[in-house]
């Protein structure tokens, strides 16, 4: 930089906001100036037995491994009947105890335990709960009992939905959607007990998610730290909290469905059911509405989607910026984006019903709603490579994890503007081509974007860091792997091998869908096992992983600056950090070093050309 | 409570005002507690399974092969041999009606440290919502022996059973928990827990009156849903 630049490099007016300027008789000489704490001291409840430190825990950290812990072994679980399925995809009748019915089975507990127990779990649970009091520079969530109990809730739902493997009849057949009649009809599978516990562990999980959920956007909205304004929050943070405020609005709609379901099967009502003939004997549903389940389906449905992308978006953003040493591009414009998807995601859900057979005219509505949503998203989309374009980066595991998010999600990104025209999407409604977008777009891309961040902030949990040289290898494995998974399919769609079939048996897709579905198959056990790698890393690193030090990556958001690595209960020590920046001061010009915390006051960094923020 | 003080920042009126706070740091609301607005954002979820369950219903009500039963007859009541039309429930929406206004002073004489009055009034809260479920009680058992159940309905339509108990019962189930936590509470204020900032169970936290308020908004959101249960249940 020319000296001519440091010229016009005036001192920094940051005082602790912006909104600080208008009041009247504040000390603004002062640069350091941050204005005093409003919220009194949060007293903290500290366990002394074992119970109370790691079982019964109120310290959202433990909490937050809990979830992501639990959330995993039911990721493990997903996985191994998505193996399952592929077996008997890609080699019919290889496995001998995998018939129809059971493949069913394995579809729609794959689904709906990778979709709500694993992602949403993991994302807000997990790393909500672990981030989000010390981004903010909290003590802790603002109600640690009730987070606790929260966790707990999502135990008990995970233990009801995985009984439901052992009861009478298996759990339920009736594909992730769960949609009736057929999902409580005999003849499905699990049309009994597995529906049953199905639909109540999702209740369970839906109160259990609403305790946790009061607690980020709470902790989020109204216990910031001095300086912390909200303008000043890692992108992490605004995902999670969008993400959660979405949780808290589309979450009622799949309560009040699994509710009605529940009757309907318990007492015969007839919300969902209409008139029907079973092997010629009339039942006694009369009157009901199965598209009155899809609509509140759906309803809490998509939103959903974006309750698993958000907090990806959002980390992403912070890891790009972290191992790129750049500022992230357009911050204000990536928040507006994420609150803006947020918003949209909710008038969009009947484009998952173009073929119900709704009015058309609500199919014109859905698919202008949902082209717009690809506005916003976009926008993120380059936002993130202009953040890497001339950028300092780190080809690191993380940087490497984030790179493969941008590639997969653009990939089903596009595929999902296919399928959001009414007139493409009836074709290719229920082929292979929608289960390429969405595992695309909502399974990898997100996975991405999970082991990132696990290669991200395993050393603040751990104080130790994970092999690199492990974890390229898991980054390549799973990268190409995932990708010979899923491309493949886009094929399958276009020449109309359906969804959800058992066999194809002697259709005519079979000769030219045969080499390509056992191709898959290979793949899918390879990307499967090469998890092993992933889990070897965390173990051994657990015990020989080189010791990480304060702050490993020298990035400035506020969790790598506790005065304790790994940090312990209350988070801060004995007081309080201040906040006077944004946290993506990389590579400022002017200043020391290529990064500034975001507790560095002003004054240390008079000649720096900082962002006002 | 809308005149907070806090040092180092000027609350201002309006939108204006709104913009501020929202840009400043630590906190949004200021001078709001903490479970003030945790009870805001779950009565706002609430409000949201409230919604769906009446859509749900307008959809079935509007929906139906069978007529649905004419909501004049089928609530009425009968004084000798004359049928009134909504009389149990008008006077079932008065006393809940009238609940409220006995939680608001409650919160009122609360906030003044009367720590007598609010705990009596809390109490007769409580005895109105009891009064309430009662007569809930009554009115489903009055169905339930002409012969309405959830799965079927002498009068019309299956769905009115259906969603009448289902709404109904939800809203019931509702008030319940209200009435139980009016109970709690009532026991808390005379005993001075409010007072004395007595600490809850396993959380640390100090208690105050301010939980007074927040049991308030749910109970007022009850309330303001049954309103919407009768305009659409029994009006209709």
């Amino acid at each position: 930089m020319s000296d001519e630049y440091n010229q016009q490099n005036t001192p920094l007016e940051a005082q602790s906001s912006e909104t600080m300027s208008g009041s009247s008789g504040t000390p603004s000489k002062d640069i350091d100036y941050v204005r005093p704490a409003e919220i009194p001291e949060q007293d903290l409840y500290h366990g002394h037995s074992f119970i109370t430190k790691w079982v019964f825990c109120q310290d959202a950290k433990i909490i937050g491994v809990q979830y992501f812990l639990t959330a995993v072994f039911t990721g493990v679980v997903g996985l191994i009947l998505s193996w399952l399925m592929r077996l008997q995809l890609g080699y019919p009748e290889l496995v001998p105890f995998i018939t129809a019915e059971h493949y069913y089975q394995f579809v729609t507990m794959h689904g709906m335990i990778m979709v709500v127990y694993f992602l949403t779990a993991l994302f807000l649970g997990g790393f909500g709960n672990y981030l989000i009091p010390l981004m903010v520079g909290a003590r802790d969530m603002v109600f640690p009992y009730v987070n606790m109990i929260s966790f707990w809730m999502f135990f008990i739902a995970v233990c009801v939905l995985m009984a439901s493997f052992f009861v009478p009849g298996g759990p339920t057949g009736a594909g992730w959607t769960l949609y009736p009649p057929q999902a409580i009809l005999p003849g499905t599978p699990g049309a009994n007990m597995g529906i049953i516990l199905m639909l109540i562990s999702l209740s369970l999980f839906v109160i259990g998610f609403t305790m946790g959920g009061l607690n980020y956007i709470i902790t989020i909205l109204q216990a910031r730290t001095r300086g912390m304004t909200l303008m000043r929050m890692p992108l992490t943070i605004w995902g999670i909290f969008t993400a959660t405020a979405l949780a808290m609005l589309a979450f009622p709609a799949l309560l009040v469905s699994c509710i009605m379901m529940t009757l309907d099967k318990l007492l015969e009502t007839s919300f969902f059911m209409p008139s029907i003939l079973q092997a010629g004997e009339v039942l006694s549903y009369e009157g009901g509405s199965p598209v009155l389940f899809q609509h509140l389906f759906w309803f809490f449905g998509h939103p959903e989607v974006y309750i698993v992308a958000l907090p990806a978006f959002g980390i992403v953003s912070d890891l790009i910026s972290v191992h790129a040493r750049k500022n992230i591009f357009g911050y204000r414009m990536m928040v507006w984006a994420i609150v803006g998807i947020g918003g949209l995601s909710f008038f969009v859900w009947a484009h998952h019903m173009y073929v119900s057979g709704m009015n058309p005219w609500f199919g014109f509505f859905f698919a202008t709603t949902t082209l717009i949503i690809a506005v916003p998203t976009a926008l993120k989309v380059y936002n993130w490579i202009i953040t890497l374009f001339k950028a300092n980066i780190r080809m690191n595991t993380v940087m490497l994890f984030c790179l493969g998010f941008i590639v997969t999600f653009v990939n089903g990104g596009i595929t999902g503007i296919f399928l959001g025209n009414v007139a493409v999407d009836i074709p290719l409604s229920d082929t292979y081509f929608v289960i390429a977008h969405f595992h695309m777009v909502m399974g990898i891309a997100p996975l991405m974007v999970i082991m990132g961040a696990v290669y991200h902030w395993f050393p603040l949990v751990t104080g130790r860091m994970l092999s690199e040289k492990l974890g390229k290898w898991h980054f390549w494995f799973t990268f190409l792997g995932a990708y010979s998974i899923y491309f493949p399919m886009h094929y399958l769609g276009f020449i109309g091998v359906p969804r959800r079939y058992f066999e194809m048996y002697d259709s005519p897709y079979v000769t030219s869908a045969v080499g390509m579905n056992e191709f898959i198959t290979l793949a899918a056990l390879i990307v499967g096992f090469s998890q092993l790698i992933f889990i070897y890393n965390i173990v051994t690193s657990l015990k020989i992983g080189k010791p990480a030090g304060k702050n490993p990556w020298k990035a400035n958001s506020l969790e790598w600056l506790t005065p304790d690595v790994p940090p312990t209960h209350g988070n801060w020590g004995e007081k309080l950090p201040v906040i006077y920046r944004w946290p993506y001061d990389f590579n400022v010009p002017g200043a020391k070093e290529d990064y500034i915390t975001q507790t560095t006051p002003p004054s240390e960094v008079i000649n720096a050309e900082v962002e006002k923020t | 409570m809308s005149d907070v003080k806090i040092e180092g920042f000027e609350l201002k009126p309006g939108f204006k005002g709104m913009a501020e706070d929202t840009g400043s740091d630590q906190t949004m609301f200021k001078g709001v507690q903490w479970g003030k607005v945790m009870m805001w954002i779950f009565l706002l979820s609430d409000t949201f399974v409230f919604s769906c369950f009446l859509i749900s219903y307008m959809k079935g009500r509007a929906s139906t092969v069978v007529d649905w039963p004419n909501t004049s007859e089928v609530f009425s009541l009968h004084v000798g041999s004359v049928p009134v039309p909504l009389l149990l429930i008008a006077i079932m929406t008065f006393v809940l009606i009238t609940s409220s206004g006995t939680m608001a002073l409650a919160v009122k004489y609360g906030y003044e440290k009367n720590r007598k009055m609010c705990g009596w009034l809390i109490l007769a809260t409580a005895i109105g919502g009891l009064t309430f479920v009662g007569m809930q009680v009554f009115e489903w058992s009055k169905l339930i022996h002409e012969g309405v159940r959830p799965w079927e309905n002498p009068f019309g339509a299956k769905q009115f059973g259906s969603y009448f108990f289902m709404i109904t019962g939800f809203h019931g189930f509702h008030v319940s928990i209200g009435v139980i936590f009016l109970f709690i509470y009532a026991y808390k204020t005379f005993a001075g827990h409010f007072d004395k900032e007595k600490r809850g169970w396993f959380t640390t936290m100090k208690g105050g009156y301010v939980e007074i308020e927040i049991l308030g908004l749910y109970w007022h959101f009850v309330d303001l849903v049954w309103v919407f249960i009768f305009a659409f249940f029994y009006l209709w």
